[in-house]
């Protein structure tokens, strides 16, 4: 069982992909329009340097 | 978004700046670190001057100025000396800050009163389309230096070192743990204190520059910085071409509002006796 | 017992400010005005107030912006081509709203110019020097006692009408020494900014009927954004037609309509003259002299001093104007007010300017000479 959660608020995310880059444990892709989507959220390790380098405030890591 | 944030803010974002701007990451390192001082929202002035930097004062709910371009270090210097209780975070890009605000900025580093300047440095004026500034880099393209800027730059920590701020750091949009640490620092230090933090701006240097995604930019600050801790035990010629961050230098010095009140004090006695 | 005494009109100036309850001063030097920030320098210490010597004058006005929106009754002293550098910052204390005042003691110009010398030069730069579309308040004061009352009137219109206000000495005033005595009865009422009244929701810039938003120091609570971008009622910036013009419109008219109080002047023989003269600062003095001299030779002349520069009161002006077999306007300049004047005026009446920009003043018997000489 994860021991993060990842929430996304894609209306503020304007598809930069820094998270999609700096994640260690590739949480993050793109959706179809280029924007930031959680696909394994499993892999949090909640070092938050996802929600740290968001330029725009979309993410939150929160501890289950 | 995280209560950190939450509290803060002015709950009106979006913010205006671009994909992959760095000036939303110097934002959150702020909201961190302001949080962890404990300041009074109502008693925290935030000033900057006129950029897309200059727009971070839109989304804090503190009392803040968005003053006119080059200008946030003297009407920053009016509120301090009114009221010297007050905590003041004055927020300026890099052309704001030493091209147009250059001679505000060294007297402000002499006058030394205690007020934290960071300088969100992305290397080039983004709000007007990417021209040079003071701070673009020998060299670097820009929309006014389409074949590279023959315009030498300023090191703005070296310059304010010299100028008599009592603190200087450099930080980074890469490094924002070390960033967040480097304000909490600032603002405790007593007297004028100065943090360039080096930023992105994808779209007006990285595209001009071959790092037109936000994470070339990022990479490329990753790569060029070195903390000081590990500066200083290399030499010369292992630092060339790297940029230093981190507390550069800290020294004290009177503050302005005690000297001003010290002759008060002076006078009053003088009157008495 | 208070006793007359001499003082110099710069002085009285720092005197009406400490006397507005001003408690901030900020400036750079400059010929003739220098001796405004020596005294603040002096005095303040003394009395709770708090002087800084700036980098320049763009930087003593954006200080006193400053401590304004932090709570402090603020001002600066200039001449010229500081004047000139300040322009920016005036414009944006007209955008913000924020309480200033500036003085500009004269000097000739333009540039570097005669900075001993006085002029009456910066009449439409008072008026229009800052980009865009504004109002403002300017005020020339004719003595030295009447630059300690009117230094304290352009604070209170400051205060009142959340504006810059511009108080315009020219050398000769704000280097005379001449005869000072206030007392309690010529005091105006001392008035203060309005605030946001306690338990009512704040809207920074809230357009009302009195058109004057209530402002709150930094740290009352009422934590709110300043910025020179056009805004919204909550400070922030916005471009929509509606709000830009309603804003604009708004803050220009808080002072022109309300030109009436704000416009203010001395008669003399206005209503049964044959000429009209319309002078005002140190030149008034040489028309009222004039106009003396050339009564006792029978020749009927009329003297409008006005104190306040803008905004004028345009019917006040063309109602004096009106069946004048001449009007003229003794000025240092080439005729920047004699314009605004010929503009209020009936058309049937001649609106003639007496300029001069030699740096020497205008003198009663000029002034004499060119009122014969239309009367011919």
């Amino acid at each position: 069982m994860a021991k993060y959660q990842v929430l996304l608020n894609k209306a503020l995310c304007k598809s930069c992909e820094i998270c999609v880059e700096l994640c260690p444990k590739k949480v993050f892709g793109r959706d179809k329009t280029g924007k930031a989507e959680v696909v394994n959220a499993d892999n949090c390790i909640g070092c938050l340097i996802c929600e740290e380098h968001c330029p725009d405030f979309c993410i939150e890591v929160r501890e289950k | 978004m995280r209560e950190v944030y939450q509290k803060i803010f002015r709950d009106n974002l979006p913010h205006i700046w671009c994909a992959g701007c760095g000036n939303g990451i110097v934002m959150s390192a702020f909201a961190r670190a302001y949080d962890k001082l404990g300041l009074d929202k109502d008693k925290t002035v935030g000033v900057s001057g006129i950029g897309c930097s200059s727009r971070i004062t839109g989304y804090l709910d503190l009392n803040t100025l968005h003053t006119a371009h080059g200008r946030a270090l003297p009407f920053a210097t009016g509120v301090k000396m009114t009221r010297p209780e007050f905590a003041v975070f004055v927020f300026m890009g890099d052309g704001d800050c030493a091209a147009i605000g250059g001679n505000h900025f060294i007297h402000a580093c002499r006058r030394n009163m205690d007020m934290t300047a960071i300088i969100i440095n992305n290397y080039i004026y983004g709000m007007t389309g990417g021209q040079f500034s003071p701070l673009t880099p020998f060299g670097s393209k820009a929309s006014t230096a389409p074949y590279g800027s023959v315009d030498r730059n300023f090191d703005i920590c070296s310059l304010a070192i010299g100028a008599g701020a009592t603190f200087v750091a450099r930080g980074d949009v890469y490094h924002t743990k070390q960033l967040e640490k480097l304000i909490i620092e600032a603002h405790e230090h007593k007297g004028f204190s100065v943090i360039e933090v080096l930023s992105t701006c994808p779209i007006s240097y990285g595209r001009r520059n071959k790092m037109p995604k936000p994470m070339d930019l990022m990479n490329y600050i990753k790569d060029v910085t070195i903390a000081k801790e590990r500066a200083d035990k290399m030499t010369a010629e292992e630092i060339a071409g790297k940029i230093v961050t981190g507390v550069l230098h800290q020294s004290a010095a009177v503050e302005y509002n005690e000297a001003y009140m010290a002759m008060v004090e002076k006078l009053e006695v003088g009157k008495n006796g | 017992m208070v006793e007359a005494r001499l003082v110099q009109g710069n002085e009285a100036c720092a005197l009406g400010a400490i006397a507005a309850g001003a408690t901030f001063y900020a400036g750079y030097p400059i010929t003739p005005s220098t001796e405004i920030a020596e005294q603040m320098s002096a005095l303040y210490p003394k009395k709770d107030g708090k002087f800084i010597q700036m980098e320049d004058e763009i930087a003593s006005i954006g200080a006193i912006i400053g401590a304004s929106c932090a709570g402090a009754k603020a001002f600066t002293a200039t001449s010229g081509p500081g004047f000139s550098l300040m322009q920016e910052l005036i414009g944006y204390a007209a955008m913000t709203e924020v309480p200033i005042v500036i003085v500009d003691v004269m000097r000739a110009g333009p540039s570097t110019g005669l900075p001993t010398l006085s002029s009456q030069g910066d009449i439409q730069q008072a008026r229009w020097g800052t980009h865009g579309d504004h109002s403002i308040i300017a005020l020339a004061p004719a003595s030295v006692e009447e630059t300690y009352l009117m230094t304290i009137d352009a604070f209170n219109f400051a205060e009142k009408y959340r504006t810059p206000v511009i108080l315009l000495l020219d050398e000769i005033i704000g280097h005379l020494k001449e005869r000072f005595l206030i007392t309690p009865d010529m005091m105006p009422p001392i008035i203060n900014r309005q605030k946001p009244q306690a338990g009512q929701e704040f809207v920074p810039y809230k357009n009302t009927q009195e058109l004057i938003p209530a402002l709150p120091d930094f740290g009352e609570g009422s934590r709110y954004h300043v910025t020179g971008l056009t805004h919204n009622e909550q400070g922030f910036y916005s471009s929509k037609p509606e709000i830009v013009e309603s804003f604009i419109n708004r803050i220009n008219a808080k002072i022109e309509d309300n030109s009436e109080e704000i416009f203010r002047c001395n008669g003399y023989n206005v209503e049964d003259c044959e000429v009209l003269l319309i002078a005002y600062g140190s030149i008034s003095r040489s028309a009222e002299e004039a106009m003396n001299n050339l009564r006792r030779e029978g020749i009927n002349v009329g003297l409008l001093r006005p104190q306040t520069i803008w905004p004028l009161n345009e019917a006040l002006i063309g109602d004096a104007c009106c069946g004048k077999k001449a009007v003229i306007i003794p000025e240092m300049n080439l005729g920047q007010y004699a314009r605004e004047i010929e503009r209020c005026a009936p058309d049937d009446v001649p609106v003639v300017s007496l300029p001069k920009v030699d740096g020497t003043m205008i003198f009663p018997s000029e002034i004499e000479e060119l009122v014969r000489e239309v009367l011919k």
